[in-house]
């Protein structure tokens, strides 16, 4: 019997743009070396700095009000999920914010956003307001989903904003759909879809990338790296840990991103949604990142180590983009109180307008079954 | 009225609707290049080219999913499963995403989506390949369920269904394919869904049956006229919404129901159809409801057992018979 021939993997981020490059993999259970970490950090920092220069002031302050809008929100539905004011499940973004707004950031108004259960940084960042993501939260008819959503089905056709779907992988052959939708219709849109690392042992993660890149559609495939499905770290689960390598078996270019830098990851989609709006090409992104809270609310966290959460902290998105817009005399300390100001008012904000708003009417149970419901009378 | 084939029939119903909006596509294993498993896409792709008629890989939740996404920005998706065996493997975007998609985003997201193919027993293709699965479909708000049994209702239906702004599950026979049946002239011709029929009037024993089952139902009666039994036929035609106003007033004329159908009886639709007849009818039976429904086992090869496993004339005109205390 011949031995095995094992296929050498491309290394990561080769060739790909300053974003990409020469990323040192930082395993989740790795034993942490400060030095290291702090070697490393201002590499990266050096690196989002080069990237600020390609981008206007006035976008990058956008970015950070972004991710601190973000942020704020998710402490405050923390708090009112402990006050029983948010039911269910509630799976908060703290951590992973660079990766929604910087994404977003890359795309056009009309291009198309839809992601998984931990969506409300997403909506927030496509631009729904507050005020309805919270109420929703709460489970209100101000909601944008008029309260039947909820935290893990957040929708919004204004913003074109097509939902958090909460079945592991059920949004990416949506997606994909929409992309096919794109092209058949000739309108130039992009699909960006959302999902965590654990989505792609799904098949239909495969399945997806297969038509994407057979039929050719303009869809971004983002997966957001934030190395735990639930407790079950990426090693446990993943027999090759290697995302963005697995879109070799599809054909489909593919990217590593620091999804602690928000320049990198606006860097990396504005190439992706360019390669789908001129080349009508798909690509997967893999961005890593980290959540700093539970899987949701009712996870006790007992998976992984308050070190382990401390070094990536190191690393916060907010932190970063904050010390880089200083260090560039993009901000200083004075404009980012400002961003904080402005954003505790609009969480308050947004907590009294889903306080206020009543539940939803009891006939509402009835409506939105079918869009033409037929009734049923009979034949004399 | 021209005389066609079922398969003729869709196949007609597909074309004139593709003509109708260009939003109309149909995608699934083999619909066009090979021009479909049971030739019921014949001609399309040569009609209307690759972008509109699409061979998709054997990949079934990925292309159901795909369908559903277009269906959300404006596209109407015809999505054909090779037999509904296999959308068992799309069941998640089918239920999960289509059936859902309108009520949790606030009425923001309808699914104007048809998914149809051959649904019911085949000819001894063993268990894998022959079940009826409109029980399944039928169980979920948010989806309409579709069942024609004649060409002419295949044809008005599956344009309703394509016109039709929430998802159908439209399931066809491939036993039925080659029947033959008068079917309207024009393209105007639609038949509304959520609209029984009654395809035999009679006055002493009324047979709910769907699909394969109403050819059967309709010979079965045949022979109880010679038995002097007057039999009346319904077919529900659309499943879900179930037009039960048509059935409780033929069983308040007739006093007596048997419900023939292919699939399994538990926890099938003639089980709903039964409780709803007991909860709106009671005082009306003569005779408790009688359910003939093919028998609670996984379909087998041999052509014997099969034969024994699906409702047959015999069977129905004695059940009629057993309600009618013969």
């Amino acid at each position: 019997m011949s031995e095995l021939k094992v296929i050498p993997l491309r290394p990561r981020g080769g060739g790909t743009g300053a974003a990409g490059a020469g990323l040192a993999e930082a395993e989740a259970t790795d034993e942490i070396n400060a030095s290291e970490m702090r070697r490393e950090h201002e590499d990266r920092l050096h690196r989002q700095e080069e990237l600020i220069e390609k981008i206007e002031p006035a976008k990058l302050i956008e970015m950070l009000y972004q991710m601190i809008l973000i942020r704020r929100f998710e402490e405050k539905a923390a708090e009112a999920y402990t006050l029983g004011k948010i039911g269910g499940f509630c799976h908060l973004y703290i951590g992973q914010e660079a990766v929604a707004v910087g994404s977003i950031a890359a795309l056009r108004p009309d291009d198309y956003v839809m992601t998984s259960y931990r969506d409300h940084g997403h909506a927030i960042a496509r631009g729904t307001s507050p005020d309805e993501v919270m109420a929703e939260l709460f489970g209100r008819a101000g909601g944008c989903s008029a309260g039947k959503g909820g935290s893990m089905h957040l929708f919004d056709r204004d913003t074109n904003f097509l939902g958090g779907h909460a079945i592991v992988g059920g949004q990416i052959p949506l997606a994909t759909g929409v992309a096919f939708a794109s092209k058949y219709k000739g309108t130039g849109q992009v699909s960006v879809v959302y999902f965590g690392e654990a989505a792609v042992n799904q098949g239909v993660f495969h399945e997806s990338l297969n038509m994407a890149q057979l039929w050719k559609l303009p869809c971004v495939y983002v997966c957001e790296n934030n190395q735990y499905g639930m407790g079950t770290s990426l090693a446990r689960a993943m027999s090759q840990q290697d995302v963005s390598q697995k879109a070799c078996a599809y054909g489909l270019a593919s990217e590593f991103v620091d999804g602690m830098d928000v320049l990198a990851v606006y860097d990396a989609t504005c190439r992706a949604a360019e390669r789908a709006r001129k080349e009508s090409l798909p690509s997967l992104l893999e961005v890593r990142t980290y959540r700093f809270m539970g899987h949701s609310m009712s996870d006790p966290g007992n998976y992984r180590t308050r070190a382990e959460i401390e070094k990536h902290q190191e690393r916060d998105p907010v932190k970063v983009l904050a010390a880089s817009l200083k260090n560039k005399g993009i901000a200083d300390d004075a404009k980012i109180k400002e961003i904080e100001d402005r954003v505790r008012t609009e969480v308050e904000r947004a907590v009294k307008f889903a306080d206020e708003s009543p539940e939803p009417a009891p006939e509402e149970l009835f409506t939105h079954v079918y869009a033409n419901p037929i009734n049923v009378t009979g034949k004399p | 009225m021209a005389v066609i084939t079922m398969r003729e029939a869709l196949n007609q119903a597909l074309a004139e609707e593709m003509q109708r909006d260009e939003n109309v596509f149909l995608m699934g294993e083999e619909v066009a290049a090979y021009q479909g498993a049971y030739k019921v896409s014949k001609g399309l792709l040569e009609k209307f080219g690759d972008k509109r008629v699409i061979d998709s890989p054997i990949t079934e939740l990925g292309f159901a999913g795909l369908g559903v996404g277009a269906a959300m920005v404006g596209l109407r998706p015809v999505i054909e499963f090779m037999t509904f065996n296999f959308s068992i493997l799309a069941t998640d975007q089918i239920i999960n995403s289509a059936a859902k998609m309108l009520y949790m985003s606030g009425g923001q997201f309808n699914i104007p989506i048809v998914f149809r193919g051959p649904n019911g027993s085949a000819y001894q293709v063993s268990s894998q390949h022959s079940q009826a699965l409109e029980s399944w479909f039928a169980h979920f708000p948010g989806i309409k369920v579709v069942m024609p049994s004649t060409p002419a209702d295949a044809k008005g239906l599956l344009k309703s269904s394509i016109r039709d702004d929430d998802p159908v599950i439209f399931l066809e026979q491939e036993r039925m394919y080659g029947m033959k049946g008068e079917v309207p002239d024009g393209e105007d011709f639609t038949v509304p869904l959520g609209v029984a029929d009654v395809k035999r009037e009679g006055t002493d024993c009324t047979i709910v049956a769907r699909s394969l089952a109403v050819p059967l139902a309709l010979k079965a009666a045949e022979e109880l006229e010679k038995q002097n039994v007057s039999v009346e036929v319904i077919d529900p035609r659309t499943i879900r919404p179930l037009d039960i106003e048509t059935i409780i007033n033929s069983v308040k004329k007739t006093n007596r129901v048997v419900i023939a159908e292919e699939s399994h009886p538990f926890c099938g639709v003639a089980a709903e159809i039964s409780a709803q007849i007991m909860e709106r009818a009671f005082d009306h039976l003569d005779a408790p409801v009688k359910r003939l429904s093919g028998v609670d086992v996984p379909m087998p090869y041999a052509r014997n057992l099969e034969r024994l496993a699906l409702p047959d004339v015999d069977k129905i005109v004695a059940a009629v018979r057993e309600v009618s205390y013969m």
